[in-house]
């Protein structure tokens, strides 16, 4: 074999196992998932093979479908935006803090070594009826009953914040990193003041880092279905509890499928006109 | 009127002192260099005129104005950073018109403005250009415009140069220069290289350790070091010790193992008063070496063996060896430099030669 054949083979063959996994356990279920959303489920409880365009049909006309999924994009809207709001600003003083922000970013991290699970079941000894802030409300006198604070759409915000919010800084920290310093000395010898700096220069610069934050917070929220299977109300679920209700609970994999598909189509959508504005460069030094 | 003083500046970092007690008046228009190694607190002096670091005591002052309290963006200075600080967003036209902005300059006027900067560091043609897509010498050119566009009390450079090659540095020397001579801006520039200090200042501040060792014109600093470090700081030097016998008349005679009895002149050893320990500088280039069996004409010689021969093409820098002592000589090579190992005459003219206190 030549030395360039044996060269231009080199990088597939380090990346094999991981093209075996993706393919095996990734491509090849979605394919599954293509093939079954196009099944039918009999009234006998069976799946019925076929090209069947039914629950396709039912998926994307039915106004109960696009309600949730609209709410579940409200949702995860909302969220996004105050992950920035609170997200930036922590991000900021890390960058700029010296010396000690090995402990900064490690504090940061910690919250990823607890199940996400229980960190978001965590806000019902909080929250709850029984829990640390009723408690406290009840001691001082302010309440004389416990107040129902769980369960609406609220605490589902509060808990997907809770969960994305490290995604957002950390984002936002990678690209404030990569923005010298002396750009915001320089604007201020020229007659900005700190604040005007602030919003001329390194603002503008941190966007992609923001965006990129933005759009994981964004489409890591519209995905979720613990958070509000713990921590919303019954009129509180997203897309992802219906296709959770329709394949588990009622096994109907057919509908199911097509439901899965159809939010991967819009988040995946969302991942695209991203791409085209700033490339996925930017995202991977965010997750790195 | 002094456009920069200084008084009593110091500056601490937790237990350190970066800057001690430093005392300084820098005239209206004149060049004035901060030339030291690094940690000798010349950048920390020059962020605290800039604003971006508050003196720990000390009054600093500009154009007669206390400004200890006055924020950078209040200063109207111009600085130039070491690694150009352009706005990468931000096209070369706009990084330039930037402080314009803040100065309520009219759009018309500001346009003027901005092309006769861009005239003036002779890149007229890049202005709709993004920083990225210039070289590093153009950058460093356009943040001088960027500096000097808003007509500035003071321009503030810090290691303007380093960042860029040899011969570009060279020719941004003269540049800078020329530009600075045709605005005749008061400017404080801070570097560790000596050529380039020696160049282009007026006056030359040499820094070590927080402290000033001496500060004057570039040949006083040069041929009159007035402490061992900028002696050695300075170009090459050859530093002996020596016993002063005091003066008289116009000479101070230093005694020395090397080279025997030393008659300096008195202005070449201004802080050397009465009689002691001493230290004789001789620069590397003031020490000739010639072949044994010439005649010294009036030159103090004695006999040495060449070590090591650093062959630089029309020059050589020979280390030679006087008894005890390790000598360099940088010499003009005349026909073919001396070979490792040959005996050699070393001379030196003693009015070529300066003297110091010992070291306090």
């Amino acid at each position: 074999m030549s030395v360039e054949a044996r060269e231009a083979r080199q990088p597939w063959l380090l990346l094999s196992p991981a093209l075996t996994a993706v393919v095996l356990l990734l491509f090849v279920p979605l394919a599954f998932i293509v093939v079954y959303s196009f099944w039918l489920r009999t009234a006998t409880g069976a799946d019925q093979a076929g090209f069947h365009l039914d629950n396709w049909n039912e998926a994307l006309t039915d106004p109960f479908y696009r309600d949730i999924l609209l709410n579940t994009l409200k949702i995860a809207g909302i969220t996004t935006v105050v992950c920035a709001l609170m997200g930036y600003p922590a991000a900021y003083f890390i960058a700029r803090s010296k010396g000690n922000k090995v402990i900064l970013l490690l504090l940061l991290m910690l919250p990823f070594w607890i199940s996400y699970i229980i960190r978001t079941m965590s806000w019902i000894n909080i929250l709850g009826v029984s829990g640390a802030f009723n408690s406290v409300l009840l001691s001082l006198g302010i309440i004389s009953e416990p107040v129902q604070m769980l369960y609406n759409e609220t605490t589902v915000i509060l808990g997907l914040v809770h969960f994305l919010l490290p995604f957002m800084v950390l984002n936002v920290y990678v690209s404030l990193e990569g923005i010298d310093e002396t750009l915001e000395d320089a604007a201020c010898s020229l007659g900005a003041t700190r604040w005007k700096s602030f919003l001329e220069v390194t603002l503008p610069l941190s966007l992609p880092g923001l965006a990129a934050g933005g759009l994981l917070c964004f489409v890591l929220g519209a995905g979720t279905y613990i958070t509000p299977l713990v921590l919303g109300g019954p009129t509180d679920a997203m897309f992802a509890n219906l296709v959770f209700e329709a394949i588990i609970t009622q096994l109907d994999w057919p509908l199911g499928s097509a439901l899965s598909l159809m939010l991967l189509a819009v988040l995946g959508a969302l991942v695209l006109i991203y791409n085209h504005y700033l490339g996925m460069a930017q995202l991977m030094k965010g997750l790195g | 009127m002094s456009a920069v003083t200084l008084k009593d500046i110091v500056k601490r970092f937790g237990e350190f002192t970066a800057v001690h007690r430093m005392s300084m008046d820098i005239p209206e228009g004149s060049f004035v260099t901060l030339l030291g190694p690094s940690g000798c607190g010349k950048t920390t002096t020059l962020r605290m005129i800039a604003g971006l670091l508050d003196p720990s005591e000390g009054e600093i002052s500009i154009k007669g104005r206390r400004v200890n309290d006055v924020p950078i963006h209040k200063r109207n200075l111009g600085i130039v950073f070491q690694n150009y600080a352009l706005f990468p967003h931000k096209t070369v036209a706009e990084n330039i018109a930037f402080g314009l902005k803040y100065r309520n300059v009219a759009k018309d006027e500001a346009k003027k403005r901005v092309e006769q900067a861009l005239e003036l560091v002779q890149l007229p043609q890049v202005g709709e250009r993004y920083p990225k897509q210039l070289s590093g010498g153009q950058q460093q050119r356009i943040a001088l415009a960027r500096a000097i566009v808003i007509e500035p009390d003071v321009l503030l450079l810090d290691e303007p140069l380093s960042a860029l090659d040899a011969n570009l540095r060279e020719d941004m020397r003269v540049e800078l220069k020329r530009i600075q001579h045709r605005i005749g801006i008061t400017t404080v520039f801070v570097t560790h290289d000596q050529s380039e200090a020696l160049a282009m200042s007026d006056r030359i501040v040499v820094m070590s350790q927080g402290r000033v060792e001496q500060a004057g014109a570039p040949e006083e600093v040069y041929n009159t070091p007035e402490t061992e470090f900028v002696a050695r700081f300075l170009g090459s030097s050859n530093i002996l010790d020596g016993t002063s016998n005091g003066a008289s008349g116009e000479e101070v005679a230093i005694d020395t193992a090397g080279f025997g009895r030393i008659a300096v002149p008195k202005n070449r050893a201004p802080k050397l008063n009465g009689s002691g320990p001493a230290k004789l500088v001789i620069r590397a280039e003031k020490l000739h070496l010639a072949k044994p069996e010439t005649d010294p004409d009036g030159q103090i010689a004695v006999d040495g063996v060449v070590e090591t021969v650093d062959y630089q093409g029309q020059a050589a820098r020979y280390f030679v060896r006087v008894g005890d002592l390790q000598l360099q000589a940088i010499n003009m090579i005349d026909d073919h430099p001396f070979n490792e190992g040959d005996t050699v005459s070393v001379r030196v003219r003693p009015r070529d030669c300066a003297a110091l206190p010992e070291a306090r």
